[in-house]
Formats: C-alpha cells, sequence, structure tokens
C-alpha cells in the first residue's frame, strides 16, 4: 500500500469514519449492557476493536451496494446504514426488529440499505455473495457486494469454493478477512497454513492486500480499489484486515483462557477510535469540541435505539408461523 | 386443447425448463455439466445453445459454493435453478440448504424471499454403492421451510416443476433416473400442476396404496396382480410431501379401511411413516388393520443385484404386505 494515500481523502470523509466508529462502538457497548441485564436471548458476540474494517469498507459502498455478515453482524449492520432502533429491538427478539424477532443478534437483514443478510454459520455466507453478485451482473444494476468473514471462515470449503467461482465467473465481489487472529480459542498460529490469509487471493488469481485493520485510513483507501475494480467489471479482491477483539468470542467470554491479558492490552492500544481521533486532532482536521460534539450525538441516537428496543413488544403467537415458506 | 402426445420424462423436464426460460428472464440453470453436455442424462439439452453461457452455467464441482450461490442470487431477484447430479451429493450443500434456503425467508421477517429451485436424480437401485443410491427425502421434508416434490411421471414432472420455478418458496425437486425414458402423455398446451395435491394413478374400494416417485410404478403393478385375486387396490400418489395432501389420503382410505404405504427411504422417521402416523392420528376408526409400511431396509444399499433386490421395496413386497391385510 502506498503511504500518504490519506491525502486523496477529504477532511468531512475523515471525521464522518470516526462518527461511523462511534456509532459501531457506542450501538455494541449497549448491547453489551442489554445482555448484562438479561434482556439478550441467546449468546452475543461485539466488534468492539473491529470497528475500523467495517466502517472503512461500508464507506466505500453506496446503499444499493450489499454486504453479507456473520454472527459478529452488529458492526457491519450499523456501518451499512441499517437505523440503530430496528437492529437494537432485532436483538432484543422484539417485533419491531428487523427481522420481527426471528433472527436476532446473530441474523440481521436489512435489505433497503444494502444490509442483506448475516449468517451464523462460518464461512456460509461467501456462497451467497457470490451469488448476490451472479444477480447483480446478470440484472446489470452495477452493485459491489462486500462480503464480511472471520480468519476462522477462511479454512471453511464455503470460502475457498467462493473464491474461485467468483474469479472465474469475474463478479464484483469484495471479501473482507476480518482476522482477529482467534477463532474463538484456536490461534491462527495453529490454524492457518499461512502468516497472511491474503495470499490465498493469488491461489484464485485474483488480488489480495494484508491490511492494518486497525487504521480505517488503510482499510478505506484499500477497499476503495477493491470496490472500484469490481464496480469496473475486473473481479474480485480478497482483503485481510488484521484485527483484534477486546472482548472474548461472546460477550462475557475474558478471553484470557487462550490469549494472555498483556497481549490484551497491547492491542487495546491499538484501539482504532482512539487512533483515529489522534489522528484528526494532530492534523487539525477535527477539534477536540466537535469530536467530543459527534460522541455526544451517537449517544442521544443509541439512547433512541434503546427506548424504541424497550418499549417495542415480543411477537405475537398470530407472528409464529409467518414467513415461513 | 390438447393432444394425446407422448414425451419421456426428460423430455418434459426439458419443455418445463424451456418454457420457463423463455417465459421468465430471470430464471437460470447452473450445476454440474448441465451445460455443454447438457446434463448427465441429457435433461438440460439444448438450453445452453438457446439461453447461452450466462444463463445455463456449468460449475465446477462446488456443491456448497454454488447452491449458496443459487440462494444468493434467488434473494437478489433470480430464479435459479440449481441442479445438483444425484441426492447423495446433496449433503455437500446441506449446510446452505438447511441454513439459509429452507429459513432466509422466515429468519428474515418476510424481508427476503429464496425462489430456487434445487433439481436431484435418483438413482437408486442402480448398483452404484451405497453413496450414489439414497434419496434423502426425508431430511428435506423435515426441513421447515423447504417444498419437496416427487413426480412418477412425465405429465406429473413436467406441470410441477414448472409450478416449482414459479413457486416463491424454495422447492426440493426429486427426479428418478429410471423413469426418464418411461413415455407418457403430455399436453402440447401449457398447463401447470398445484403443489399439495394427490393424484389417485387407479382408482379401488379395497385397499389405499401410497406411493412416490418410480414406485408409484410398482404400486400400479402390483394393484393389477391384486386384482387378480379380487382386491381392487387404490394408488394414490401424493406427488408433493410438502405440502402433503393429507385429505386424499384420508378420504381414500374411509373408503378402504386399508392402507399400505410405500417408500424408497429407509422406514425410521420416513415418508411412509410420517404418513402413517397421519392415518392413525386421522382415520384410526376407519381402519380394519394395520398400517402397512414397505420401505427400504435399514442398510447402506449394497452393489450386489441380488442383494439390492432384498433391499428395496417392489411389486412383490407390496402384495405381500397387501395380502397380509385381508
Amino acid at each position: 500500500m502506498e503511504k500518504g494515500l490519506h491525502n486523496e481523502i477529504s477532511n468531512e470523509k475523515l471525521v464522518s469514519l470516526y462518527r461511523e466508529m462511534v456509532r459501531v462502538r457506542l450501538f455494541d457497548d449497549k448491547m453489551g449492557e442489554f445482555y448484562a441485564r438479561g434482556l439478550c436471548p441467546g449468546t452475543l458476540h461485539l466488534s468492539t476493536g473491529q470497528e475500523a474494517v467495517a466502517v472503512g469498507v461500508c464507506a466505500n459502498l453506496t446503499k444499493e451496494d450489499l454486504v453479507t455478515s456473520t454472527h459478529r453482524a452488529h458492526a457491519h449492520t450499523v456501518a451499512k446504514g441499517t437505523p440503530m432502533n430496528v437492529t437494537a429491538a432485532e436483538i432484543l427478539g422484539k417485533v419491531t426488529g428487523c427481522c420481527r424477532g426471528r433472527g436476532g443478534t446473530m441474523h440481521l437483514s436489512w435489505p433497503e440499505v444494502g444490509m442483506l443478510y448475516s449468517s451464523s454459520i462460518v464461512g456460509a455466507g461467501a456462497p451467497l455473495a457470490v451469488g448476490a453478485a451472479l444477480s447483480a451482473t446478470l440484472r446489470k444494476t452495477n452493485q459491489v457486494i462486500a462480503s464480511f468473514f472471520g480468519d476462522g471462515a477462511a479454512n471453511t470449503g464455503g470460502f475457498h469454493e467462493s473464491l474461485n467461482l467468483a474469479s472465474i465467473w469475474k463478479l464484483p465481489v469484495v471479501f473482507v478477512c476480518e482476522n482477529n487472529l482467534y477463532a474463538i480459542s484456536v490461534s491462527v498460529k495453529r490454524s492457518t497454513s499461512v502468516k497472511d490469509i491474503a495470499v490465498r487471493a493469488k491461489a484464485y488469481n485474483m488480488p489480495g492486500f494484508a491490511i492494518d485493520g486497525n487504521d480505517v485510513i488503510e482499510v478505506y483507501k484499500t477497499a476503495r480499489i477493491a470496490v472500484e475494480r469490481a464496480r469496473k467489471g475486473e473481479g474480485p479482491t480478497l482483503i485481510e484486515a488484521k484485527t483484534y477483539r477486546h472482548h472474548g468470542h461472546y460477550y462475557g467470554d475474558p478471553g484470557t483462557a487462550y490469549r494472555t491479558k498483556e497481549e490484551v492490552e497491547e492491542w487495546k492500544k491499538g484501539d482504532p477510535i482512539v487512533r483515529h481521533r489522534k489522528y484528526l486532532l494532530e492534523r487539525t482536521i477535527a477539534s477536540e469540541e466537535q469530536l467530543n460534539n459527534i460522541d455526544k450525538e451517537v449517544e442521544e441516537e443509541v439512547a433512541e435505539a434503546e427506548k424504541f428496543a424497550i418499549d417495542s413488544e415480543f411477537p405475537g403467537p398470530e407472528e409464529l408461523e409467518r414467513f415461513v415458506f | 386443447m390438447s393432444t394425446q402426445r407422448e414425451i419421456n420424462m426428460a423430455e418434459a423436464l426439458n419443455e418445463a425448463m424451456r418454457e420457463e426460460m423463455r417465459r421468465d428472464p430471470t430464471v437460470i440453470l447452473m450445476g454440474e455439466d448441465v451445460g455443454v453436455l447438457g446434463g448427465v442424462y441429457g435433461v438440460s439439452k439444448g438450453l445452453l445453445d438457446e439461453f447461452g453461457p450466462e444463463r445455463v452455467r456449468d460449475t465446477p464441482i462446488s456443491e456448497d459454493g454454488f447452491v449458496g450461490a443459487g440462494i444468493g442470487a434467488a434473494i437478489t431477484g433470480l430464479n435459479p435453478i440449481v441442479e445438483i447430479m444425484y441426492p447423495d451429493f446433496l449433503p455437500c450443500a446441506m449446510n446452505q440448504i438447511t441454513n439459509h434456503m429452507a429459513k432466509l425467508r422466515y429468519m428474515t421477517g418476510g424481508q427476503l424471499t429464496v425462489p430456487l429451485t434445487i433439481r436431484s436424480a435418483i438413482i437408486q437401485g442402480r448398483g452404484s454403492g451405497a453413496d450414489h443410491a439414497q434419496t434423502l427425502i426425508p431430511w428435506f421434508v423435515q426441513t421447515p421451510g423447504l417444498k419437496v416434490v416427487v413426480p412418477s411421471t412425465p405429465y406429473d414432472a413436467k406441470g410441477l416443476l414448472k409450478t416449482a420455478i414459479r413457486d416463491k418458496a424454495p422447492v426440493m425437486f426429486f427426479e428418478t433416473a429410471k423413469l426418464y425414458l418411461n413415455k407418457g402423455p403430455v399436453p402440447e398446451d401449457e398447463y401447470l400442476i398445484p403443489f399439495g395435491k394427490a393424484d389417485i394413478k387407479r382408482e379401488g374400494t379395497d385397499l389405499t396404496i401410497v406411493a412416490i416417485c418410480n414406485l408409484v410404478l410398482e404400486a400400479l403393478e402390483a394393484a393389477k396382480e391384486l386384482e387378480k385375486e379380487g382386491i381392487k387396490a387404490e394408488v394414490v400418489d401424493p406427488r408433493t410431501l410438502v405440502p402433503l395432501d393429507k385429505e386424499t389420503i384420508i378420504n381414500s382410505v374411509k373408503k378402504t379401511n386399508r392402507i399400505v404405504v410405500v417408500d424408497n427411504n429407509p422406514s425410521a422417521c420416513g415418508v411412509a411413516a410420517e404418513i402413517a402416523a397421519i392415518v392413525a392420528e386421522e382415520a384410526f376408526d376407519y381402519l380394519d388393520g394395520p398400517i402397512m409400511r414397505v420401505a427400504t431396509l435399514q442398510i447402506p444399499e449394497p452393489v450386489a443385484p441380488p442383494l439390492i433386490k432384498l433391499m428395496l421395496p417392489n411389486k412383490e413386497k407390496i402384495i405381500t404386505a397387501a395380502k397380509k391385510l385381508f
């Protein structure tokens, strides 16, 4: 990656990347709080620490472009523009939720802003993205499909089959591997044949980029190259964004049975939001006050979503058998 | 009006796809060898020439990938038909089928629809070994969200496949390779067969035989033999297992008071087991004898022809079961 590419990004965009990351962070914080209060059915996977990947990629997408996500779905859902209120309500299983209380935290969908679907089956989203891209190509919609998945997914058959299909059919897919270094407890060092998952792109005849996933500018820039390629009909790209989750695999997992406290603390120092905030302040792209105001506005947005979700009803029995077919 | 034209099942299925692809530009076909070769049994012959490589796609051997891609295409505006050569290969794509194809509509609260049809050709009894012999049909019947189609004649195959392609719900469409060359009357004029409507293939008053796929033909042969002995058997072909036309089966049992259910799957939790349970629940008082099941043995299918014969349902086994009721 060429250094100094940030100069091409407008200050406005740089500030909006900050806002979007704060939106993802504070939303996830609220969901963690919901879980601690016993309000969430099922389990909860937070993206705290990984915000730059979802935000940097989605900032290059239009509303019509599509995203497939994973069991760790909130970041992509919020970054793609799904209203926080329907997302929060869904996570609580409410009828006002984006999936009417049928999907929950791991299965979020809001196609009207391009949030196609999040599959909680590791590696299973990529084939859907390939199909959506095939559909976009045949219907000539000029859409690009970004498929998010983790390092664990990069060892599934679905991942490899998808890269091959997207390559032979030259489809507009951006494969985004959010490598947070652990598939639950198993380190990539123990699970994966290569140091950089991005090199697997070579086997499928497409460009691959291994990047710092905690640098939102680098993510943004790299995704832009991939999205433009896809848009021009030049085919798929694999981006591996190296990042780290501050929480364990799920909310409540301290994540220290398989990671040292020192390692976690070290990565927390590289918090993508703190880094980007520092970047904006040091270059006087934004003032402290401006950023504090953004934080406050986002807090209000989250508070409104919280109220909406809490006040909403669970689906009634009349909802039970709707939409089976 | 329709003529008395006769064509075989492969031709009937080909016509169904061709007509639907002409009618609807969003219908595409994907699968192994469906394009240049026209399918390993020639069912998609000529479709590549007529519709081109964009819409008729030979895939790599990546069932998980291209079934998933079929779903991804279906939820974004296409109406794909995906061919999985044999049902034995469906497990390679089972994650996509059971976790996405069947459930995306429900799990997204109706935001997504999955108008995908998966076609697959059963080659049970061919002697190719146990992993080229299964139907696995009960797996799909037990997966909420899927419709399951099991035609036995060229007429049914064409009308049901056209309905499957037009249906907004995901459909598992099970063809039986040994029936492909069987001829039957198929009108030249367009027709559709609705799902959930059984067909009485032969009327009778003494015994109901419910059968699916090629076993409908075995049941009809058995009925002919039984008639010689004065037993008038009614043969009911459900044609679709989801939705299932319970009413026709129950009404038949109410008339005949006896039932044999024939299944091309192992008996445990199989198609026959489900139909037997429904009859027991809803027509128990009408029965003059136990509900008989003729299913495959609960074993992997061997290769040796004499053993295959012992394993699979056939005319003789149906007759034996029927006679126990008199």
